[in-house]
């Protein structure tokens, strides 16, 4: 859906410094944010957590049919990506395509265009996985 | 428990499939009638409705189901009300309708479902169910529900070795199953090549390993069990009805090879029943896409982790004699349509006609035992219901 | 003395040959490969814009300069292919990297010299006190009309430069001296897809105008010439115009050798001469001297005498240019049209 420009601003730290949580109590580490800690719960305590970008390739696609929006991107790669402190998140894998890609592939979060609402809305930004070179 | 047992006394649909010339309200009410009349009720004995539908505002920009579905049914002042669990929509609507029976707070109650989802155009349609995931994290980077899917293919392939094969041949069982109902969307076998060769939509999923976008709308009368006797002679028993949640967005699951909240859901039904999966003659599952089904199978117990695959091949999922259990008589999500808040309600009706003897080329002989198993997003939710013939 | 206390440098993976869109047009692909001296040009992908690869080139510039970026106290992007009109680069950069919210933003537009007018802006900020640290970028995605000679150099790419006191340095900025005047050689109106140029009167009015005002000022004020130096970096809008000013100031050909990119990744605009300089830095060794000159079109030049520091061996901590020149995938010209945006969808 096109993101109203709260909903995107609201995110846009998580989204462009890979800026999550941890409950101090339990250890958890949560990337997308989590306020409340599944484990803990009211016992928790939250606190920001800048993770480093790095993870690596949990489960992958390769998207031929896009959502609205995406239909000139296609076909694209996403993934599910476990980050070297722990959590998983979805994203996009860049500048690879589907038979360049396995599973425990390491990856590094980057800076790109996420979604362009026409020719005068918003660009939102965010982050995408690229290959790490070994 | 104190409670009461509830039976469905009356089940009716509409066709699946693509109705240019009809709206959501046309649906609705077509299912509920249906279900009325198979009840033979005339309306004035109905005391509250349920309704389950995922989208109206997004797909037809219509809010207030519940007061829609009552004012045009004829039925004001009853109350009904909207229920919304992504894909499991129909199952959760089906639940608050058995729960406000066995309480006893109402005695007759009518539970539909219904979607249209063919106003708008397939990538609108694609992003709208994009909501029943993670809207922030998932839907926004890019991700579709084939994708997810196929992501979760990936994993178990990975996982257990299996093959597109397998998961083509659930889609191929669902066509066949479907080429016998005629309620289905689609009609017509299919052979493995064809799956196999057919388009990609997310790899490895092809599209015809996906259900199709349909509308289409589904109902069920429920009664008190033992008023049922006084409407009909073939009341279904519903034994069991759980429900647990999971993380919304897949990335936030321990794993991917299975459906945790499925397995929570199916394990409290069968303690609810009383019963193990062997008990199961007849199932109704949640294949949005053929990985779906598979994984199902295994989290209802019915085969161990990571057989799913080689069973459906085997055909062990087949009506026919070497069956363990039948899956998606009614050709499931692949092969009937997926209207999404209809599809939990047309499994009960599904099983509501194989218990009652009433599934014409399709029927499983002695069919005593039904499940129905009802997934919303990919897999945040999961709602499973056992059903029993009255007298088995 | 104002200071480079890190560097980065960005170029995307994608690269379209000049033979490629040479046979689109009907070209002669070797004679417009040798004429021009580019064999290819670096393309952003879809999904990239000058905020992205400023982004990339800043995060390795912070990871040389060993300083957390909230002490960064001014961020400024130098880009004619800026993705907002009217908002600025300077401000998406400054989120991704963690410099907010304390920091002066702004954009620059200077034609190919906006990135190098950023470091300039930077140098003033960072000898009067007013900040500690600043960060200018050169980042552009730079389009070519179809069909227009500057099809084959309109190329993509980044370059950002931490400026701070010359004691944290891994190079010195000795001095600068900048030429300007108002020459209408290239230029693009808002509402144009594409900028339009005046021929042949780029060469001698403009560029070569401007950059010998500059480079020569340069060396007249500091009382120095080109014999003092062991790189020179040009503004390389093709490969013939630096070589040709080399040779009209002095300046021997293999001195401008690794400063000259414009063969392999095509013109990156604001880009260009930071990418160069960049390169350089990738190279040079403690006691090094290094003479850059920008040139803008409309139109003007900057010109700088950096000295390279023992602190140079602090560039491994940022990945080199090289990295990014040799990761590279080839485009034909459906799919380089596609990722630029030249079809009406």
């Amino acid at each position: 859906m096109k993101e109203s420009v709260s909903l995107t601003w609201r995110r846009i730290p998580e989204r462009y410094r890979i800026l999550g949580t941890v409950c101090k109590n339990c250890d958890a580490y949560f990337f997308p944010l989590r306020q409340v800690c599944p484990k803990c719960r009211r016992k928790g305590r939250i606190e920001p957590h800048k993770f480093s970008g790095r993870g690596t390739v949990y489960s992958f696609t390769e998207i031929h049919s896009g959502p609205a929006g995406f239909e000139s991107q296609v076909p694209y790669v996403m993934a599910i990506v476990e980050l070297e402190e722990g959590p998983r998140c979805t994203g996009q894998v860049v500048d690879a395509k589907l038979e360049d890609v396995k599973i425990g592939d390491p990856v590094e979060a980057v800076f790109r265009q996420i979604q362009v609402d026409g020719d005068e809305g918003l660009i939102h930004y965010g982050f995408k996985f690229r290959k790490v070179k070994q | 428990m104190g409670m009461r047992k509830v039976a469905i006394i009356g089940a009716g649909m509409t066709k699946f499939g693509e109705h240019w010339d009809r709206g959501f309200r046309d649906l609705v009410i077509e299912a509920g009638i249906k279900a009325i009349e198979d009840a033979k009720l005339t309306g004035n004995e109905i005391s509250a409705g349920y309704v389950g539908t995922m989208a109206p505002g997004s797909l037809v920009g219509q809010e207030h189901a519940g007061a829609l579905i009552a004012d045009y049914m004829g039925l004001n002042p009853v109350p009904i009300t909207r229920v919304e669990g992504a894909c499991a929509s129909g199952s959760l609507a089906l639940r608050q309708g058995m729960m406000a029976v066995a309480s006893g707070m109402h005695d007759i109650v009518v539970v539909g479902g219904v979607e249209k989802m063919t106003d708008l155009s397939t990538a609108d349609v694609s992003e709208i169910l994009g909501g029943a995931g993670d809207q922030e994290w998932e839907l926004f980077n890019g991700i579709t529900f084939p994708g997810l899917y196929a992501m979760m293919a990936r994993r178990y392939m990975h996982e257990y070795g299996a093959g597109p094969e397998m998961l083509a041949a659930a889609a191929v069982k669902n066509h066949r199953n479907g080429a016998m109902n005629p309620y289905a969307q689609f009609q017509k076998e299919i052979t493995l090549t064809d799956v196999l060769n057919s388009k990609t939509v997310a790899d490895p999923l092809k599209v015809l390993d996906c259900s199709p976008i349909t509308d289409g709308a589904a109902a069920v009368v429920l009664a008190p069990l033992d008023k049922a006797k006084d409407y009909m002679k073939n009341p279904v028993e519903i034994v069991a009805s759980a429900q647990a949640s999971g993380t919304l967005a897949l990335h936030d699951r321990p794993t991917l090879s299975g459906i945790p909240a499925a397995q929570i859901a199916a394990q409290k039904a069968y303690a609810q029943a009383g019963m193990a999966p062997q008990d199961i003659d007849v199932a109704e599952v949640h294949d949005c896409f053929t990985i779906a089904e598979l994984m199902a199978i295994e989290d209802l117990g019915f085969f161990p982790r990571g057989e799913g695959g080689k069973a459906t091949l085997e055909g062990k999922t087949a009506i026919g004699n070497g069956r363990v259990v039948a899956v998606n008589t009614s050709g499931g999500l692949k092969a009937a349509g997926h209207p999404v808040g209809a599809t939990g309600i047309k499994q009960a009706v599904e099983i509501t006609w194989q218990l009652r003897g009433q599934a014409g080329k399709r029927q499983v002989p002695d069919a005593e035992i039904g499940l129905s198993h009802n997934v919303g997003g990919s897999g945040a939710t999961a709602v499973v219901h056992i059903y029993r013939k009255v007298g088995a | 003395m104002a200071g480079i206390v890190g560097y980065g440098a960005y170029v995307p993976k994608f690269r379209i040959k000049t033979e490629t869109i040479a046979k689109v047009w009907g070209e002669d692909p070797d004679r417009i490969a040798n004429g021009l001296g580019i064999k290819e040009k670096a393309v952003a992908a879809m999904d990239e814009d000058a905020a992205t690869m400023a982004v990339e080139a800043a995060r390795i510039a912070l990871a040389r300069a060993q300083i957390s970026p909230e002490d960064l106290g001014a961020v400024y992007v130098g880009s004619e292919s800026h993705p907002y009109a009217v908002k600025p680069t300077a401000t998406m950069l400054a989120e991704a990297i963690g410099a907010t919210p304390n920091v002066t933003a702004a954009d620059l537009e200077f034609a190919c010299k906006a990135g190098t007018a950023g470091m300039q802006i930077c140098m003033g900020l960072v000898d009067s006190g007013m900040v500690e640290y600043g960060l200018a970028a050169g980042s552009d995605t730079a389009q070519g009309r179809p069909g227009d000679a500057l099809e084959y150099s309109a190329a993509s790419g980044a370059a950002a430069y931490i400026i701070g006191k010359d004691e944290n340095s891994l190079a010195v900025i000795e001095d600068t001296f900048s030429y300007t005047t108002d020459t209408p050689d290239f230029w693009r109106r808002p509402k144009a897809d594409y900028p339009r140029h005046g021929g042949r009167f780029t060469g001698l009015p403009a560029y070569f105008k401007h950059v010998k005002g500059a480079a020569e000022g340069l060396l007249e004020k500091m009382g120095r010439s080109v014999d003092d130096y062991d790189y020179f970096v040009f503004h390389q809008p093709n490969a013939k115009f630096p070589k040709n000013v080399a040779k009209m100031l002095g300046v021997p050909p293999e001195k401008i050798r690794d400063g000259l990119l414009v063969p392999v990744v095509g013109n990156t605009y604001s880009g260009a001469s930071p990418l160069g300089l960049a390169n350089v830095l990738d190279k040079a060794k403690a006691g090094d001297s290094i003479f850059v000159t920008s040139f803008g079109s409309g139109a003007g030049s900057d010109a700088f005498s950096i000295k390279v520091t023992e602190a140079i061996g602090r560039r491994d901590r940022g990945r080199p240019l090289s990295g990014f020149l040799e990761d590279k995938e080839y485009l034909e010209y459906a799919e380089y049209a596609k990722f630029r945006g030249k079809f009406r969808m």
